[in-house]
C-alpha cells in the first residue's frame, strides 16, 4: 500500500533582494523605477528615522517620552513600504509603526504626544490617511480589510496597508483578515515585518510553516517574501502589491525579513534571548549601510550627507518634543466628551467629580 | 399603519435606512440570500443587491473588524452576529476597537456601527444562543446598548441606532421576534435612544424591566391588580444611556420598586439601576429595591429554562415583599 501523496505541501521560498550586502544590484529585473532625487529622499528618510529613534530612546530614559517601541534595523521595511504608497492610501499600523505614520503625514510632535499618553497624538489631521498605532496585536489587520472593502465599494483606486510582526501572524485576526480579503478580492496589503522575535519568543516557536508568506496560500491571495533589510526590494514588493490592488486583482501578503537592533521596548532586555553573534550577523545587513553603499557608488550620497541629515533630524526631534511638551494637558472632562458624539447625562454628571 | 411583528419591524427599519442612505450596509453570516437564520434581513439582498447586503465568511471577529474599518471610511455598517454567544469571538472589535475609536482618535474617527444580535431565553434553543450578555456591554465605555420590547419601539430604535454616529449594540430578544403583531407606522420615524417608556401606569410599586421581561412584568401586574396593587411598569428600552429620570419620577410616586432582568443576578443592569436609585431617590423609598433575576449560574440547557427565567409569580412575590416591608 502506498502512502498518501500530500499535494498541498509547497517548496521553501527565498527572500527577494535587489541589492547585495555591498550595495551592488544583484537582481536588476526587480529594480524599482526611481529617480536619483527619489533615491536620495529614501536615504534621507532612513537616516532621519534612525536618528529620531536614537534620540527617542534617550528621551524615554529622561522620562520625556512614555511607551516607545524602537525601530532601528527596520528602516527599510518601514520607510520603504510607506514610500511605495500614494498619499491617499490608508495605513493601519501596529504599535511599532510610527515611522510609516510620520512619513505619511502625521506631524512628529503628535507621534511624541501619543508616546506621552496624550489624546491629541491620535487626532490624525484630516488629510493624513492613517489610523492610530494599534495595541491589540492583529486587530488592525481586520480594520485594513474593512477600509479596503470601503475603497472597493466606493470605486476608489486606493489601497489599504496594515503592518504586523511574526507574532501577529499567529493571531486569529490575521487568518480571518487574509481569508476575507481573498473571498472579496480586496485592495489590501498585509505587511508582516518578521524581525525574528515576538518580544522574546523566537520565530521557530511562532509557526511550523515554511514561511509566513506561505500563509497566503490558504487564503487564496498572493504571497511573497522579501529581504526586509533591502529598501529597494521592499519598495518593489509594495508597489507591485498596490498596483494589483488598484487593478482589482486583490490582496497580497508580504513577509519582510528584518531585525530590530534594539530591544522590544524600553522595558525589555534583548540580551536575555538573543546572542551577540546573531546581533552581529544582522548588523552586517544594516539597511542604511547597504543602501548607503549603493548610493555612494552612484555618486549620490556621501558621509557628509549622512551627517547633515543626522543634524537635521536631531533639530527636528528637539523642536517637536518641545512642541509636544508645550501642549496643554488632557482633562478628565475632555476625555468624557470623547466617549460619544453627544455626552449623555450620566457622563455629564460624572464630570462634577473632577472639577 | 401596518401590522408587524418585531422581526418585521426591525427589517422595515433597515429597509427604510438602506433606501435613505447609500452608506448603510448589512453583512454577517447567512444574512444575504436567506435573510439570516431568523429571516430578519429576508428580501433585503434581493431589493438592494449584493453590494449592500452580503454574506461573509464565518468569522465573527472579522465581521466586527470589517465594520470598524468601513466605519472609519464613512460607511454605516449593520453587522449581524448570528447568535449572542458568538459575540465573545468579536468582543475585541465590538467593545474595544469600535467603542474606543472616538476616544483613541480624539474625535477624528468614529464607529457608526450597529451590532445586531438575537439573544434571550425561553425558546429551547441550543447552548449559548440565549444568554443575556448586556451586562458585559454596559460595563464597556463608548458603546450604546439598546433592547426593544415591541415592534413599534424596535423599528424606531433601529432607525435611531443606524443614524447614531457611535456604535450601538442592538439586542433582539428571540422570544419576541414573532410573539405578537402591533401597529407600526410606514416609512421613517425614530424612538430616541436613552429614553425609557412607562408602559403601564400605577401608584403602588414601580417594576423596571426591559426586553422580554417587560411582558413578564405586564403579566405580573395583572395578577397584582387582582390583589389591589397598582404596578407601574417602566420599559428601559436602552441600557446605555440609562434613563434614570423616568425611574426617579416613578419612584417619587410609588415609593417602591423592583427591577427585573433575565440575566444573572449579580453585578448586572438591575444592580446598576438600584445603585442609581440610591444616589437619586433614596429619600423617596419606603422599602429596599429588590431584584428578580436569573440565578448566578450559566444559562441552563433547555429542560429547565422556564424555571430558571424570572416568572410572573416571582415578580408578584417580590412586589408583595416591598409593599409589606
Amino acid at each position: 500500500m502506498s502512502k498518501l501523496p500530500y499535494e498541498v505541501q509547497t517548496e521553501p521560498v527565498t527572500p527577494l533582494s535587489v541589492l547585495s550586502l555591498d550595495g551592488d544590484v544583484i537582481n536588476p529585473d526587480l529594480m524599482p523605477d526611481l529617480t536619483d532625487e527619489q533615491l536620495k529622499e529614501i536615504m534621507y528618510r532612513m537616516v532621519f528615522t534612525r536618528t529620531w529613534d536614537e534620540r527617542a530612546v534617550n528621551l524615554g530614559r529622561q522620562g520625556r517620552l512614555g511607551f516607545y517601541a524602537p525601530v532601528s534595523g527596520q528602516e527599510a521595511s518601514m520607510v520603504g513600504s510607506e514610500y511605495a504608497l500614494n498619499k491617499d492610501d490608508f495605513i493601519c499600523p501596529g504599535y511599532r509603526d510610527m515611522p510609516q505614520l510620520v512619513w505619511h503625514g502625521l506631524p512628529l510632535y503628535q507621534a511624541f504626544l501619543y508616546s506621552r499618553g496624550h489624546q491629541h497624538g491620535g487626532q490624525i489631521p484630516e488629510d493624513v490617511h492613517v489610523l492610530m498605532p494599534q495595541i491589540i496585536i492583529g486587530a488592525q489587520i481586520l480594520h485594513a480589510t474593512g477600509v479596503a472593502m470601503a475603497f472597493k465599494k466606493k470605486g476608489e483606486k486606493r489601497v489599504a496597508i496594515t503592518y504586523t510582526g511574526d507574532g501577529g501572524s499567529s493571531e486569529g485576526d490575521f487568518y480571518e483578515g487574509l481569508n476575507f480579503a481573498g473571498v472579496f478580492k480586496l485592495p489590501v496589503i498585509y505587511a508582516v515585518q518578521n524581525n525574528g522575535y515576538a518580544i522574546t519568543t523566537p520565530f521557530e516557536k511562532q509557526t511550523a510553516a515554511l514561511s509566513i508568506a506561505h500563509k497566503a496560500v490558504a487564503a487564496g491571495i498572493k504571497g511573497v517574501q522579501v529581504d526586509g533589510m533591502d529598501v529597494l526590494a521592499v519598495i518593489k514588493a509594495v508597489r507591485d502589491a498596490a498596483e494589483l490592488g488598484r487593478n482589482g486583482e486583490g490582496a497580497t501578503l508580504i513577509e519582510m525579513l528584518t531585525y530590530r537592533f534594539r530591544p522590544h521596548s524600553m522595558a525589555d532586555d534583548a540580551t536575555k534571548y538573543r546572542t551577540k553573534d546573531e546581533e552581529a550577523e544582522w548588523a552586517l545587513k544594516d539597511p542604511l549601510i547597504r543602501f548607503g553603499k549603493f548610493l555612494e557608488k552612484k555618486g549620490l550620497w556621501t558621509v557628509e550627507d549622512t551627517n547633515r541629515v543626522k543634524e537635521e533630524a536631531k533639530a527636528a526631534v528637539n523642536e517637536n518634543i518641545k512642541k509636544a511638551e508645550a501642549v496643554e494637558k488632557m482633562t478628565v472632562a475632555g476625555l468624557i466628551d470623547t466617549m460619544f458624539e453627544t455626552t449623555p447625562q450620566h457622563l455629564e454628571e460624572q464630570k462634577a467629580d473632577f472639577q | 399603519m401596518a401590522q408587524m411583528n418585531m422581526l418585521e419591524a426591525i427589517r422595515d427599519a433597515m429597509r427604510v435606512e438602506l433606501k435613505r442612505d447609500s452608506n448603510v450596509l448589512i453583512f454577517g453570516e447567512d444574512v444575504g440570500k436567506v435573510g439570516g437564520v431568523f429571516r430578519v434581513t429576508e428580501g433585503l439582498q434581493e431589493e438592494f443587491g449584493e453590494e449592500r447586503v452580503f454574506d461573509t465568511p464565518l468569522a465573527e471577529s472579522a465581521i466586527g473588524g470589517l465594520a470598524v474599518g468601513m466605519g472609519v471610511q464613512g460607511l454605516r455598517p449593520i453587522a449581524e452576529i448570528q447568535f449572542v454567544g458568538f459575540i465573545y469571538e468579536a468582543l475585541d472589535q465590538m467593545f474595544i476597537q469600535a467603542a474606543r475609536m472616538r476616544y483613541r482618535s480624539g474625535g477624528r474617527y468614529n464607529s457608526p456601527i450597529v451590532f445586531r444580535t438575537p439573544f434571550g431565553g425561553g425558546v429551547k434553543a441550543a447552548e449559548l444562543h440565549t444568554d443575556s450578555l448586556e451586562g458585559l456591554a454596559v460595563q464597556t465605555p463608548g458603546i450604546k446598548v439598546v433592547i426593544p420590547s415591541n415592534p413599534y419601539d424596535a423599528k424606531g430604535l433601529m432607525i435611531s441606532a443606524i443614524r447614531d454616529n457611535d456604535p450601538v449594540f442592538f439586542m433582539e430578544h428571540l422570544n419576541l421576534y414573532r410573539a405578537f403583531k402591533a401597529d407600526v407606522p410606514e416609512g421613517e420615524y425614530t424612538v430616541e435612544i436613552g429614553k425609557a417608556n412607562v408602559v403601564r401606569e400605577g401608584s403602588d410599586v414601580t417594576i423596571i424591566a426591559y426586553g422580554m421581561m417587560v411582558h413578564t412584568a405586564v403579566k405580573a401586574a395583572a395578577e397584582l391588580e387582582k390583589q389591589g396593587i397598582k404596578a407601574e411598569i417602566i420599559d428601559l428600552r436602552s441600557l446605555v444611556p440609562l434613563d434614570i429620570d423616568t425611574i426617579v419620577a416613578s419612584i417619587q410616586k410609588t415609593n417602591r420598586a423592583i427591577v427585573v432582568q433575565e440575566a444573572q443576578k449579580t453585578s448586572g443592569v438591575a444592580a446598576e439601576v438600584i445603585a442609581q436609585i440610591n444616589e437619586k431617590a433614596i429619600l423617596h423609598l419606603e422599602a429596599p429595591v429588590l431584584r428578580v433575576a436569573g440565578p448566578d449560574t450559566v444559562y441552563p440547557f433547555a429542560q429547565i429554562e422556564d424555571q430558571w427565567l424570572p416568572t410572573p409569580a416571582r415578580i408578584v412575590a417580590a412586589a408583595q415583599k416591598v409593599i409589606n416591608f
